[in-house]
């Protein structure tokens, strides 16, 4: 009962801290309601490689390879860090490519949609319906059965070349070489200093690593267990920002206007649906998905792959939404997600005997 | 006693809870539930507690053995 306790007590500190800090990277430069966000990041990741060209959205987060190697050393540490991989990876990366759309589209992963509430976004309550929606589907999937099948054992040192890209990335960072894309205007020019945002990330990983922090899980538990403890860390995430967010006067509640956001309800929901149906057939949202590849799945690092291809997609294609709103393009993919996605689902779900 | 076994070696979040969960459905008032991490241990745990279970884990060599009984 104790370490049940604990346990709920170590996910909703992490979910505070996770709050807290996301407002305090917005304080020190970051997009508003942008402190953290692994779809948007890793987007802009892709675009700093040269993946795609969209000039505002070309950065190599210190977010991103701070929350890798904190996991990665918090599981060092602790022994979690083991290699292991094949259970339907290359299903995995494509259903990674359309959550990475669907969060386009949407214009943040589950932490950034529990963040643009935080600061008063309204559209982001659309968002989180339909992310709801999507989890639940996943659920019943998983109660029908579904499952991606087990993975296995890998050579050892399988789990240290993610976060040794991650080292890469970094010095990138420092060198800036002429080969790297960083954006001069929009939200890609917006970051907090260096070494900031890296601290803020290695913490946020660590503690994200530890209590196994997960937005699709809360709710996912909740439905199919009435487990409420993964939803604390939720909550946690909303509650942190929400009350940096009134101290700081960044809440501004309200439909229009809001920062890097636009106010299509429809698919802000249907957008948030494939991310949450992903998510759940997946085994995690976004930011599980890269604390999961610093451990050593890689499985999550081939799923966190197909997302940074997904955001090369999304803007070669001109499937992502902005600020003046969705796309035509970006409708008919979210369209083409869910289906894709519903066929993944049926495709791998065996009705148990008895 | 046979133990109810169920093997979650491996897989992906939650599913060895609900696989667990399918075994507590059976009524079966003793089940061995392998898993080779850390996460699917304490989530099998915390799940079989809310249900009565007592639960005790052993480790067996990569993987950790859980044995749940009512």
């Amino acid at each position: 009962m104790t370490t049940k306790i604990k346990g709920s007590m170590l996910v909703l500190g992490s979910g505070i801290f996770t709050g807290i800090i996301a407002v305090l990277l917005v304080y020190f430069g970051n997009p508003a309601n942008m402190g953290l966000c692994i779809a948007c990041f890793l987007r802009d990741g892709a675009g700093a490689l040269g993946f795609h060209r969209a000039e505002p959205v070309q950065y190599m987060r210190p977010e991103i390879i701070g929350i890798v190697l904190g996991a990665f050393l918090a599981a060092f540490l602790k022994k979690d860090l083991k290699a292991r991989g094949g259970s339907a990876p290359f299903a995995r990366f494509l259903t990674g490519v359309f959550v990475m759309i669907g969060a386009l589209v949407f214009l943040g992963c589950p932490l950034r949609m529990v963040l643009r509430l935080a600061g008063g976004d309204l559209g982001a309550l659309l968002g989180l319906a339909g992310f709801a929606a999507g989890v639940f589907a996943g659920s019943l999937f998983l109660k029908q059965g579904f499952s991606f099948k087990r993975n296995y054992s890998l050579q050892k040192n399988e789990a240290f070349w993610f976060p040794a890209l991650m080292v890469l990335f970094l010095v990138f960072l420092f060198v800036k070489p002429a080969f790297l894309f960083f954006s001069k205007t929009g939200p890609g020019s917006m970051h907090a200093p260096i070494l900031i945002a890296l601290a803020a990330g290695l913490m946020v990983g660590a503690a994200a690593q530890r209590s196994r922090l997960c937005l699709a899980g809360g709710i996912r538990d909740a439905a199919i267990f009435r487990d409420p403890h993964l939803l604390y860390g939720f909550l946690g995430i909303f509650g942190g920002a929400l009350i940096l967010n009134l101290v700081f006067g960044y809440f501004k509640p309200g439909f229009s206007g809001q920062p890097v956001a636009h106010t299509d309800g429809l698919w802000n929901f249907l957008g948030m649906s494939l991310v949450g149906l992903g998510s759940v057939f997946l085994g995690g949202c976004p930011l599980r998905q890269l604390i999961l590849s610093a451990e050593g799945n890689v499985d999550s690092v081939v799923t966190i792959m197909g997302m940074g291809a997904g955001a090369a997609l999304a803007h070669n294609f001109g499937l992502a939404s902005s600020a003046a709103g969705t796309t035509a393009n970006g409708k008919l993919a979210v369209i083409c997600g869910l289906i894709f996605v519903f066929i993944i689902g049926f495709l791998n779900t065996k009705k148990p005997a008895a | 006693m046979e133990a109810y076994k169920v093997d979650a070696r491996g897989r992906s979040c939650p599913e060895p809870v609900v696989m667990t969960q399918k075994a507590i459905k059976s009524a079966a008032i003793y089940i061995e539930v392998t898993v080779d991490n850390t996460v699917a241990r304490d989530n099998v745990c915390r799940f079989a507690e809310n249900y009565g279970y007592k639960t005790e884990s052993r480790e067996d060599g990569e993987d950790i053995v859980l044995s749940l009984k009512k």
